[in-house]
């Protein structure tokens, strides 16, 4: 057989790692069991039906988006809370900027947040001499190591905990220590004096709640309350699309959010946050900000159809169980999200150009449409994004060559004479080659151009010594002379 | 500006008018179980048990002050202004600070003290969840700050779950500031997938059921 190679050349060092191949096999593995022990129709008779519900919300939300926004935004300001409207990573830069300036504050905790790794916000702070802290355990492993996040759920998925104590021994001049819960009570100890330090605290946000202007964050360390509990103020980072209509609604969604992501019927943490500190409340920050980013969104709202790739609510549940994920992992996967969702939002919200391969990047099993909580048709949006990625190449010309070999492919294919002509030159060209049954190479004209990329990544049986016609003709022959 | 902006992408994308009428959504799928007030108990001590919390069901008064005095051990905590802790004499017990009003002195002392000690708003049976709502009250910072995290629950806030609580609070916000769901002691799995407790939050949770 053939050596194993890739579609990208940058996946052959994740491919021949194998202690990666089998951390990333083991924790998703053990995060689909996890989650099919919960979702399972003994445990959640209703499963189903929560899963269209929210798929319904989500439609209901997303196709009226400016309207909730709006009400959104009325009831968190009648709460004394604020919007802050940003089209891009710039405008979430300069708002937090200019609030840290007015403030002069320095240290900022954050808790996780997908939508902040987005736009660079952390690289983009630093640089202006403010000190961002990420507070997720597996987020802080990740800073240090000036890494990023290997799964929207299990953002360190990739490290060993022996490669975490080298880190802590280097970054932060602790003894040695590989036992995890050590190491976690490491970085508590360093984290709680930066939660008490921070003036302003940036969280993402899971939901936006418009019927009450809610944020609600969802986590099992504590650190998302303390972000936003301990610091003065509060800012959520939230994208257009996280609204939904009521606070009701959590119903639906907390059941099927902690379940598909972690196995979890609830997280340990739900908070559900709606403005700054009241008149006798004794805690809780002073400002509360909501910024609402755009950055993109609205290019995938476009579509009517693929706008459904906005539903998704980062539970993780399609990179846990596909079978591409598993095998080429979270950092090989062009941008911030990554598997099966990645793949159709990465190409709608950066460009179809960028990063053609993608949509390709799956074996179109069909397992990531069945475990998605809101019931993104995934497969089939991949599929839709290949013939689109296909338009878009040939509307600028790119499709030449491949047009040009298909001309061919059909010509021989239609001439009976030319069909064995070639079939005939192929098999010379192949003969002898290989071992055990396989070509080792392939005729040149098959290994050219477009079809390179199909052939490189396929073992080709030997030919048989004599082709079927020639075998039928033979066979007629034969019978004649009878 | 950025708003009239991105809500003019929006609309442009969805082909929708300003002022185009929003059809009603979808009912809120609310499905409150009937529980009896046994199986509640039953369902939540378990849930609890599951989560690797502690619990206690203390059928008197007395019960509950001498399984707190034994788990404080003479440690110092930091109890909430709840009615119900001043009831049970929790406040005056040795080592319990109570009555804390100002920010400062909050913070100091919940992240000085081992102990928190708090009631619930609510509690959910299945999940075994409790229901904190920021107020007077009930701080944010102490059911936070100590590693170690006891609530005085009254069996008649045993809600049956999630349904039932937003069937009672359908906007959290209408009441409070922060409604926190507290279900089991604070892990994190970040490392190799190896359960830790006791990240930032409380890893010690203690549940004592009136």
């Amino acid at each position: 057989m053939k050596e194993i190679r890739a579609i990208q050349p940058q996946l052959h060092p994740t491919l021949s790692d194998e202690k990666l191949q089998l951390a990333v096999y083991t924790a998703t593995g053990r995060l689909v069991d996890k989650r099919k022990s919960t979702v399972a129709a003994d445990v959640l008779p209703e499963y189903q039906e929560l899963r269209q519900q929210a798929n319904d919300l989500k439609r209901h939300a997303i196709e009226h988006l400016d309207y909730y926004l709006e009400e959104f935004e009325r009831n968190l300001e009648a709460r004394g809370g604020k919007v802050v409207w940003c089209r891009d990573g710039k405008d979430v830069v300069d708002f937090v900027l200019s609030l840290a300036k007015r403030r002069q504050s320095k240290v900022i905790v954050k808790s996780k947040s997908m939508t902040t790794e987005e736009i660079h916000l952390n690289d983009h702070l630093e640089e202006h001499g403010l000190e961002p802290v990420e507070t997720d355990l597996g987020e802080y492993i990740l800073q240090l190591k000036h890494d990023t996040p290997y799964h929207i759920v299990a953002p360190a998925l990739h490290m060993t905990r022996y490669q975490v104590a080298d880190l802590f021994e280097e970054k932060l001049h602790v003894p040695r220590e590989e036992v995890p819960e050590k190491q976690t009570q490491i970085a508590r100890t360093i984290l709680r004096q930066k939660f008490l330090e921070a003036d302003i605290g940036i969280s993402g946000a899971n939901f936006l709640l418009a019927d009450s202007g809610s944020v609600v964050l969802v986590e099992n360390e504590g650190n998302a309350r303390l972000s936003t509990t301990a610091p003065k103020v509060h800012i959520a980072i939230a994208g257009v699309e996280k609204v939904i209509p009521r606070a009701q609604d959590l119903a639906t969604f907390l059941k099927l959010l902690g379940r598909s992501a972690t196995g979890q019927p609830l997280t340990v943490y739900t908070s559900i946050l709606s403005g700054p500190r009241r008149g006798t409340e004794i805690d809780g920050p002073e400002e509360f900000y909501v910024i609402i980013l755009d950055n993109g969104r609205t290019k995938v709202l476009r579509d009517a159809d693929k706008r459904q790739a906005l539903y998704c609510i980062r539970c993780g549940a399609c990179l846990n169980i596909c079978p591409v994920y598993r095998k080429i992992g979270g950092h090989n996967y062009p941008w911030v999200y990554s598997g099966p969702i990645g793949a159709i939002l990465t190409p709608q919200m950066e460009g179809l150009d960028k990063n053609p391969w993608l949509p390709h990047a799956s074996s179109l099993c069909g397992a990531c449409g069945e475990v998605c909580p809101v019931k993104i048709e995934i497969p089939r949006l991949l599929l839709e994004l290949r013939s689109d990625i296909e338009q878009d190449k040939a509307s600028r010309g790119e499709d030449k060559l491949e047009k040009l070999g298909f001309q061919g492919w059909a010509k021989v294919m239609t001439n009976p004479r030319l069909y064995e002509t070639a079939g005939a030159a192929a098999s010379w060209a192949m003969q002898d080659s290989g071992s055990e049954g396989w070509a080792k190479h392939l005729p040149w004209f098959m290994n050219v151009g477009p079809v390179k990329g199909w052939s490189s990544e396929r073992d080709i049986p030997e030919p048989a010594a004599k082709s079927f016609r020639q075998l039928w003709r033979e066979r007629r022959e034969a019978k004649a002379e009878q | 500006m950025s708003k009239e902006a991105i809500l003019g992408s929006i609309r442009a994308a969805l082909g929708r008018a300003a002022d185009a009428p929003v059809p009603v959504p979808p009912p809120a799928r609310i499905v409150a179980p009937e529980v009896s007030q046994e199986a509640r108990t039953t369902q939540f001590l378990e849930a609890l048990d599951r989560l690797n919390a502690n619990t206690f069901h203390a059928s008197t008064p007395e019960e509950a002050i001498s399984h707190v005095a034994g788990l404080l051990a003479g440690r110092a905590a930091i109890a909430s202004n709840s009615p119900l802790l001043a009831e049970l004499g929790i406040v005056s017990m040795p080592g319990v600070l109570s009555g804390v009003m100002d920010l400062e002195t909050l913070r100091e002392e919940a992240e000085a003290r081992p102990i928190g000690i708090t009631s619930a708003d609510y509690a959910l049976a299945d999940t075994g969840t409790l229901v904190m709502l920021a107020s007077v009250a009930e701080a944010r910072l102490v059911s936070l700050l100590p590693p170690i995290h006891i609530a005085l629950v009254p069996r008649e806030k045993l809600l049956s779950g999630l349904d039932e609580l937003l069937e009672r609070v359908p906007k959290p916000a209408a009441v409070s500031s922060s409604m926190v769901l507290i279900t089991g002691p604070s892990r994190t799995a970040d490392i190799e997938q190896i359960l830790v407790r006791g990240v930032h939050g409380p890893g010690e949770l203690h549940v004592v059921l009136l």
